[in-house]
């Protein structure tokens, strides 16, 4: 099979075909025989993310980033509860890159796409009650008894005769010479005492302390701290620098190029900083110099109209005589800035290379991915390089990029036997960032002589976010085996792996709603400026797009939006049951008589869930505040309800960011900001009340990290268009643009 | 040299004297829990108690505080109040930033011990959530208000 045949989408890499064919091509199989993290000797380990010791330790590998969703917490719930061990009582510890972990949809260790329940629920399930299985068949023997009469008591397996009874350390040694039962019985639901329960999250008491290590908390005897001074302009590159410069500050050991920069490596941050401000350097601004945000804008749109015909999203039913038979048309245009991430921990990776092998602490979403960047800008072999990971101070996205473990890792190799630690600036951090795309999109609508919407045509324009991560991804696809340098030759091809069209982007576009005929079309347009994952990815802002003009549709044909949406969301249960409970929490039917009030709605599904949003807004002249979010969340069955809850606030707080504050803009190809001053955030006192609400559901769980952000923006957005009759169809939403 | 009292006890270090205190703090006297946010006072990541008042450490050069009391969210010692408010309330997301709000929120009770929603909101403006733990964190300082009061009459 040829490598150009292996077609990657960013929720389901197809790592069956093409890359195993280039491990048949080695004579190796993909399933390799690396040891498991962090194995304690004698103790009984029946699969990866389980080790039980002797002495009772029950140790838990958790193989997903703790970047605030709670996977620390619901994940180990999920395996206690099949294991019958109380999941606080865990030891539970960063499993770091493994093969054993890659996460099965998409063929690399990925914490992203709100999968982590998604996708744990059944493996972790099995792997709780297979070794709990075993557990039972070593005291069965012990005991000369039917193991299927026996039973387990959080920790303990009790003797049929209910009096005896054995810890599962005691069982440990014999438990391992078990065979892996072929069959194995899951919990009912009903017998659930940790799955479905609001347990107190098990890194908050560190975490109120100030103990938990995030990456920037690794400390080591001897430990350096490095910076790396980047060429602010995106697609430029280094001409030269003048170490004499910066000769005399205090506490610089060394200044050296690497491929993003010059790095200074100093005995701490304050004095690396200094020197990094008085660098002389000179850059070449390469080929964006000149470009900027109006430009940007502009192309895009222009892309649009360039675009005989646009990738197909969607096509069902037939437009064409819908519109042609059509008694009005509504026709809107919406558009997105950049945006940026700025979790609180600015990007750091620390790094050491001993006799040969690499060693890297990084707080990332893609462990084995970080490998393999920092394999390929220094050459140690995957193999070499072990990737130890920490607390994440937040993720959004953002760490699934690993720049910042390949600068570590070409700053280690230059110190051998010297633990550095890299660390960005907030301004490197907001300057760098993959910034979720712009997007421009054009709707249309064709209602006919009845009011009845007919039809439904959308076509838009965005980045492919696929592009800049496909060569980072394709390293880390393949086996850590495979020599770096055929991985390099592989990753240069990697243009030939990434289809032209990134269908994830389209992702939130196919509406729930019953409109017989639907066009969905999509044009890529690639300005150059680095785009990425931004929580919710491209349902941020596509849902913004799909569900203000759906509003705008209800308002077109005089209807209330609630009962509107209600009209049209008959073959769609889980929307209509979201929509119904935030209406009724919000009271929907009884709007304040306030001046400048206004409430609007969106319901919006991404990622398994469906969140629905009413929006309360009281205007004052050009200003606005948003005063209250009322959101319902049908996320399938729930493992922790407040963590549900918690997510459910968060996600619509970091998406109102977006909706009210300014993106980034682009000037001479550069991001024109650069701290919280200029790219400023949603404080407390912004904060709108929010009460969340859960759909009940015995469905399998859904997402929902991400889930809460899509409809923030259409909500508010709907709620001014209520308390002022303008709508406003480009973000930040604001009503003197 | 520069001297000063560390969460009660006497430290000195060496460091140049425009070295930011969380600096020190971090890297000089492994106090970590203390956090870099920014490096410009504007996102409150980096805020402990000079002399009991909320103060951002990431652009307070060391040299300023000699002979003075520093109190870091490790000098909480894990029994206060506002900590324990923070685990009822299950506040932490990330809990990146979480250290320096609590730091603002102790600041807060010591000068305010019933504070108001325009109080709270306005001691805890120079503290950026990007988890949005905003909801949490004004119901947690209510619940050690409370909680202080009950037990010192509101002092802290």
């Amino acid at each position: 099979m040829k490598p150009s045949s292996l077609k990657l989408s960013r929720r389901k890499f197809l790592i069956g075909s093409g890359v195993v064919g280039g491990g048949l091509l080695l004579g190796f199989s993909l399933r390799d025989a690396v040891p498991v993290p962090h194995l304690r000797a004698g103790s009984f380990q029946p699969n990866a993310w389980l080790q039980i010791t002797p002495q009772g330790e029950v140790i838990f590998q958790l193989d997903k980033a703790e970047m605030g969703q709670g996977v620390m917490t619901s994940l180990s719930a999920i395996i206690g509860e099949e294991l019958d061990y109380d999941p606080s009582r865990m030891t539970i510890e960063f499993a770091g890159a493994h093969s054993a972990f890659k996460n099965p949809q998409m063929g690399v260790q990925i914490t992203g796409g709100s999968t982590s329940v998604m996708t744990g629920w059944d493996p972790l399930r099995e792997a709780g009650a297979t070794a709990r299985a075993m557990l039972m068949a070593a005291a069965a023997q012990q005991w000369q008894v039917d193991a299927s009469q026996c039973k387990t008591d959080d920790g303990v397996v009790i003797h049929p005769d209910g009096q005896q009874r054995s810890g599962y350390g005691e069982l440990a040694a014999q438990a391992s010479q078990q065979v892996q039962p072929d069959n194995i019985q899951l919990k009912k639901p009903d017998n659930y005492r940790w799955i479905g329960k609001s347990l107190q999250r098990f890194d908050s008491a560190d975490k109120v302390q100030g103990k938990t290590q995030f990456g920037v908390d690794v400390v080591m005897p001897g430990m350096k701290v490095a910076v790396v001074v980047r060429c602010p302009h995106f697609g430029g590159g280094l001409i030269s620098f003048d170490k004499n410069s910066i000769a005399g500050i205090s506490g610089v050991r060394n200044v050296f190029a690497i491929h993003s920069g010059v790095a200074i490596v100093a005995d701490g941050y304050w004095q690396a900083r200094k020197a990094a401000n008085q660098l002389q350097v000179e850059w070449n601004k390469g080929p964006l110099a000149g470009l900027d945000t109006a430009a940007i804008m502009q192309g895009q749109k222009n892309a649009l109209a360039s675009t005989e015909k646009p990738f197909s999203v969607q096509n069902e039913g037939d437009v064409a005589p819908a519109f042609a038979g059509a008694t009005s048309l509504v026709e809107a245009e919406y558009t997105v800035p950049f945006f940026h991430h700025s979790p609180m921990e600015p990007q750091n990776c620390t790094g050491l290379f001993v006799d040969g092998l690499l060693t890297l602490w990084a707080p990332t979403q893609t462990a084995d991915i970080a490998r393999a960047v920092a394999s390929h800008f220094t050459g140690v072999p995957q193999e070499n390089i072990v990737v130890e990971s920490t607390f994440l101070g937040g993720g959004f996205g953002r760490r699934g990029y690993v720049d910042f473990a390949g600068e570590a890792a070409a700053v280690a190799l230059q110190q051998p036997g010297v633990p550095v630690k890299l660390m960005w600036s907030r301004e490197d951090d907001m300057r760098h960032d993959y910034y979720r795309p712009t997007a421009y999109h054009k709707m249309r609508a064709a209602v006919d002589n009845g009011g009845s919407v007919t039809g439904w045509h959308h076509d838009f324009v965005s980045t492919s976010v696929l592009q800049g991560f496909g060569v980072d991804l394709m390293h880390a696809m393949l086996p850590s085996w495979v020599p770096t340098s055929i991985a390099r030759g592989i990753g240069k091809g990697v243009a030939d792996f990434v289809p032209p069209y990134d269908i994830s982007m389209g992702e939130g576009t196919k509406i729930p709603y019953a409109v017989p005929n639907r066009k969905v079309g999509m044009v890529h347009y690639d300005a150059g400026i680095p785009t990425g994952f931004w929580r919710s990815v491209s349902h941020s802002f596509n849902a913004f797009a799909v569900e203000g003009f759906f509003d705008e549709l209800a308002h077109a044909v005089k209807k209330d939006p609630v009962e509107f949406r209600r009209e049209y969301l008959k073959d769609s249960p889980r929307h209509l049951a979201a929509l119904n409970l935030a209406v009724e929490k919000s009271n929907w039917n009884v709007m304040p008589r306030i001046a400048g009030f206004g409430r609007g709605v969106a319901v919006h599904e991404s990622f398994g869930s469906v969140v629905a949003i009413v929006a309360d807004v009281r205007v004052s002249g050009n200003q606005y505040v948003v005063k209250r979010l009322v959101i319902a969340v049908d996320c399938g069955l729930v493992i922790n309800p407040d963590q549900v809850i918690a997510q459910m606030e968060g996600g619509a707080i970091y998406g109102l960011t977006a909706v009210i504050k300014n993106g980034v803009d682009i000037y001479d190809g550069a991001c024109a900001q650069s701290n919280f001053h200029d790219l400023p955030v949603l404080r407390i006192g912004e904060s709108p009340e929010i009460a969340a609400y859960i759909v009940p559901s015995t469905d399998k769980p859904g997402g929902i990290g991400e889930v809460a952000v899509p409809p923030v923006a259409p909500a508010v957005a709907n709620a001014l268009f209520a308390a002022t009759g303008k709508r406003l169809r480009n973000l930040p939403l604001k009503l003197d643009a | 040299m520069i001297e000063f009292f560390l969460n009660d006890q006497a430290v000195a270090v060496d460091v140049e004297p425009d070295t930011p205190l969380l600096w020190a703090l971090r890297e000089n006297l492994q106090k970590t829990g203390t956090k870099f946010g920014c490096g410009q006072g504007l996102c409150g990541a980096c805020t402990v108690l000079v002399n009991g008042n909320a103060t951002r450490s990431c652009v307070l050069p060391v040299s300023s505080i000699a002979g003075q009391r520093i109190t870091t969210i490790e000098g909480l010692q894990g029994e206060h109040a506002v900590q324990r408010a923070w685990l009822s309330e299950n506040v932490s997301q990330c809990g990146y930033c979480q250290p320096g709000q609590i730091m603002s929120a102790v600041g807060l009770l010591q000068q305010n011990g019933n504070p108001g929603d325009e109080d709270i909101l306005n001691a805890m403006a120079g503290n950026i959530c990007r988890c949005g733990t905003y909801p949490r964190i004004v119901k947690a300082i209510k619940v050690a208000a409370k909680t202080l009061q009950q037990t010192n009459g509101g002092g802290v």
